[in-house]
C-alpha cells in the first residue's frame, strides 16, 4: 500500500481540540462541585437525546441517571470523589430523554485550581451496554454456581448425617457424648462413631477414619458402619468384630481404614472398657486426680490392608471422676503453624480438666478444634466416656 | 472496642462528641470536621458493624437486618468508654440509629445532631420519602454491578490521613468497601426503615442538619424530621449533596459546635 503524502497526513492530524472533545468516542461532562453541567460534549448529547441548552447550567448530573444510580452516587461516588479527587471505572445507568437506560462506565477528576482549591468535575463517559450483558451473564452464572453449591452442602450434608447416630443413646452408668467437625461442607468425610446395646448392661462403640474424601468413602463408611453393628451382635468380642469387618473390606474396593472398636460396662466402682483396634490413635485417658495418658495399643494393623490382619486388644478400667476420648486424626493431624498438633500435645492439653465429664471433655475438645481453625484439614469424629466422680447425683453438663 | 474500630481524638477534657457514619463508607467521611472538633471536643469515631475496619466476623445478617443492631451497637460503644453526657452526631441513616440508641438510653445523651436524616426513605401515603420500593431495588442492583468492578473502581488512591500514617496501606483494601452481601443487607436496612413513630419518642435536645439541594434526604423530609421532633432545630446548610462534611465542612463544624455549647 502506498503511504499517504506528507500532505494529506498533515491534513489529517489537523483535528482541533474542540472537535476532538465534541466528537470524541467517548462522552465528556465538565460539572461545577455541586454538579450542575457546565460543559458537556456532542457525543454525550446524542447518545442521551438531549439539547445542550437543556442541561447546561440547568441539570445537575446525577439528575441524570437512574434513581437508584443516582442513589448510589450520593451516598458512594461523590463522597469517594470529594476525599481523594478521583475515582474511575464505575458502573451506573444513564436515562435517556426518552426514558430507555443507558449503563454507562464514569471515570472522574477533580480539576484544582492555581491555589490548589477544588473547581470542577471533570467525568468521562463510556458506552458500557456490551460490558454490562456481559456482566449481567457472568452474575447470572455466578448464581447458578452458588445455588448448585448450596445443594452439593445439602446433599454433603444429609450423606453425613445417614453415617452418624441422630443421637447417642442413655448408657446406665456411663456419661457419653460426641462431636463430629466436618472440615469442609462440600465434601463427605470418612469419620463415623456409633454406640449401641449390646446385652444386658454391656454396650458397644466404634470410631473410626475411612481414608480419602467424597461419595466413595461414603460408600465404605457406610458399610463399615453398618458391618461393624452386624459383626457385634453375631460376635461382640472386640477382635473377632474387627475381623469381620477386614474380611468384608478386602473383598471390596481396596480402602483402608482405622477403627477403634470397643465395649463398655458398667461395674460397682466405675466402668470396664474393652478396646481393639487397628492402627487407629491412642485414646487419652484423664483420671479423676488430673492425670492425663494415652492408651497405646501397640501393633495392630490397618483394616483393609492384609486378608488376614492382626488387631490388638486393651482393657481400661475407669473410676469414678476418669474419662475416656476416642478422637480421628484430623485432630492431631491438625497444622499449627509450620508443625502438627499431636497425640501428645492433646494428652497436655486435657491434662488439669479433672474432674472430666464426657461432656466436658467434648466442649474443650470442640474449643480446642475451634481454635485450631483453618488448620483442621479433615474430619473430626469425637467420642468420650465418662464415669460420674463420687458425690455427684446427675450427669455433669 | 476491636469490633467497630473504635478511635477516640481530641480534647480530653471537652464534651464527648460521637460520630456514626452513614451507609456507604467508614469513619474517615467525618476526616475533614474532625479537626474543627477536636480542638473542643473529645472526638469518637467508629466503624459500623460491616464496614470500614471493623470486625467482619462479628457481622451476622440476623443482628444487622434491621437498624437496632446498629443501635445496640452505639450503645455498646458509650458503655465501653463509660460515655456520658454524649453528643451523637447521626449522618444519613445514622440519624435514625442514633434517634434508636438515645430512645433506648436517653439518659446517657445530652445532644442529638441528625445530618441529612430521612426517617422513611420510601413514599407512603401523605408522606414524602422520595423513592420508590423499585428504586431501592435498583440501588442494590447497582450496588451489585459495581462489585464486579470495584477492583478497580473502589481500590482507590488513598487520602492524605496525616494524623494516621500507619492506616495508608491497609486503607487501600477497606476504605469505603463493603462486602456486596454486607452492603445489600445494610442497603435494606438503610432504605426499607421506617423511624417516623421513633421522632415522636425522642426526649433528648435535637438539632436536625440538612442541605439545601440533597437527592437522597431533600429538604422537605428534613423539614418533617425536625416537626415530629419536638423541640428540635433545624438548620439548612448553603451546601449541595448528601455529605456537607465533606463538600461543606467549615459551615457544617460551626453547626455541630455551636449546638453543643448550646447548654
Amino acid at each position: 500500500m502506498k503511504p499517504p503524502d506528507d500532505v494529506a497526513f498533515a491534513a489529517l492530524l489537523e483535528d482541533s481540540a474542540e472537535d476532538l472533545y465534541d466528537n470524541a468516542p467517548c462522552g465528556y461532562v465538565s460539572t461545577l462541585l455541586d454538579g450542575t453541567i457546565a460543559k458537556i460534549n456532542a457525543t454525550l448529547l446524542s447518545w442521551l437525546g438531549h439539547d445542550r441548552d437543556d442541561l447546561v447550567g440547568r441539570t445537575r448530573f446525577p439528575d441524570l441517571l437512574t434513581v437508584g444510580g443516582r442513589m448510589y452516587y450520593e451516598t458512594h461516588f461523590a463522597p469517594l470523589l470529594q476525599m481523594q479527587g478521583e475515582l474511575g471505572g464505575v458502573a451506573l445507568e444513564m436515562r435517556t430523554a426518552d426514558g430507555t437506560r443507558l449503563p454507562v462506565l464514569l471515570t472522574s477528576t477533580v480539576k484544582h485550581g492555581a491555589g490548589g482549591d477544588a473547581q470542577l468535575i471533570r467525568t468521562t463517559v463510556f458506552d458500557a451496554r456490551d460490558r454490562r450483558a456481559y456482566e449481567e451473564e457472568l452474575l447470572r452464572a455466578r448464581e447458578q454456581a452458588e445455588r448448585e453449591r448450596d445443594r452439593a452442602q445439602q446433599l454433603a450434608r444429609t450423606l453425613q448425617q445417614t453415617l452418624l447416630p441422630p443421637a447417642l443413646p442413655e448408657v446406665r452408668g456411663v456419661e457419653v457424648a460426641a462431636y463430629y467437625h466436618p472440615a469442609s461442607l462440600d465434601q463427605v468425610g470418612g469419620d463415623f462413631y456409633d454406640l449401641f446395646p449390646l446385652t444386658g448392661d454391656t454396650w458397644g462403640f466404634f470410631l473410626g477414619d475411612v481414608s480419602g474424601k467424597g461419595v466413595d468413602a461414603a460408600v465404605v463408611t457406610s458399610l463399615t458402619r453398618y458391618t461393624l453393628r452386624s459383626a457385634a451382635v453375631n460376635d461382640p468380642e472386640p477382635i473377632s468384630v474387627l475381623v469381620h469387618l477386614n474380611t468384608v473390606i478386602t473383598q471390596g474396593k481396596p480402602r483402608l481404614c482405622t477403627v477403634m472398636y470397643g465395649s463398655v460396662r458398667p461395674t460397682a466402682d466405675g466402668a470396664t472398657v474393652t478396646l481393639a483396634t487397628g492402627g487407629h490413635t491412642p485414646p487419652v485417658l484423664l483420671r479423676a486426680d488430673g492425670g492425663a495418658e494415652l492408651v497405646h495399643l501397640p501393633g495392630g494393623q490397618l483394616v483393609g490392608l492384609l486378608p488376614d490382619a492382626r488387631f490388638v486388644t486393651a482393657e481400661v478400667r475407669l473410676a469414678p471422676g476418669d474419662a475416656l476420648l476416642f478422637y480421628t486424626d484430623g485432630l492431631t493431624e491438625a497444622r499449627v503453624g509450620d508443625d502438627r498438633y499431636s497425640e501428645e500435645a492433646l494428652r497436655d492439653d486435657l491434662r488439669g480438666l479433672a474432674p472430666a465429664t464426657a461432656k466436658s471433655v467434648i466442649a474443650a475438645v470442640t474449643r480446642l478444634l475451634n481454635d485450631l481453625g483453618n488448620g483442621v484439614e479433615d474430619d473430626t469424629a469425637l467420642l468420650a466416656l465418662s464415669v460420674q466422680p463420687p458425690g455427684a447425683t446427675s450427669p455433669v453438663s | 472496642m476491636r469490633r467497630n474500630n473504635v478511635v477516640v481524638t481530641g480534647n480530653e477534657a471537652g464534651p464527648v462528641v460521637l460520630l456514626a457514619h452513614g451507609f456507604g463508607c467508614d469513619q474517615n467521611l467525618w476526616s475533614r470536621i474532625v479537626p474543627d472538633l477536636a480542638e473542643r471536643c473529645r472526638v469518637v469515631l467508629f466503624d459500623h458493624t460491616g464496614c470500614g475496619r471493623s470486625d467482619l466476623v462479628a457481622w451476622s445478617p440476623e443482628r444487622y437486618r434491621t437498624l437496632d443492631g446498629y443501635a445496640d451497637d452505639v450503645l455498646a460503644i458509650c458503655r465501653a468508654l463509660d460515655l456520658r453526657d454524649v453528643a451523637l452526631v447521626g449522618h444519613s441513616v445514622s440519624a435514625m440509629i442514633a434517634v434508636l440508641a438515645a430512645n433506648e438510653e436517653p439518659d446517657r445523651f445530652a445532644r442529638l445532631v441528625l445530618l441529612t436524616p430521612s426517617p422513611c426513605y420510601v413514599d407512603d401515603g401523605d408522606y414524602r420519602g422520595g423513592f420508590s420500593r423499585d428504586d431501592i431495588d435498583e440501588l442494590l442492583v447497582a450496588l451489585e454491578s459495581n462489585y464486579l468492578g470495584w477492583s478497580a473502581a473502589m481500590a482507590p488512591v488513598i487520602v492524605d490521613n496525616p494524623d494516621r500514617p500507619e492506616l495508608a496501606d491497609e486503607l487501600k483494601n477497606s476504605f469505603c468497601r463493603t462486602d456486596p452481601a454486607i452492603a445489600r443487607v445494610f442497603a435494606r436496612a438503610t432504605f426499607l426503615s421506617d423511624n417516623r413513630e421513633d421522632l415522636r419518642k425522642v426526649s433528648v435536645p435535637t438539632l436536625v442538619i440538612q442541605c439545601a439541594v440533597d437527592a437522597i434526604a431533600p429538604p422537605e423530609v428534613g423539614r418533617y424530621t425536625h416537626e415530629q421532633i419536638a423541640g428540635s432545630e433545624l438548620v439548612t446548610l448553603d451546601a449541595t449533596g448528601h455529605c456537607p462534611q465533606l463538600s461543606a465542612p467549615e459551615i457544617t463544624a460551626r453547626a455541630i459546635l455551636e449546638f453543643v455549647d448550646s447548654r
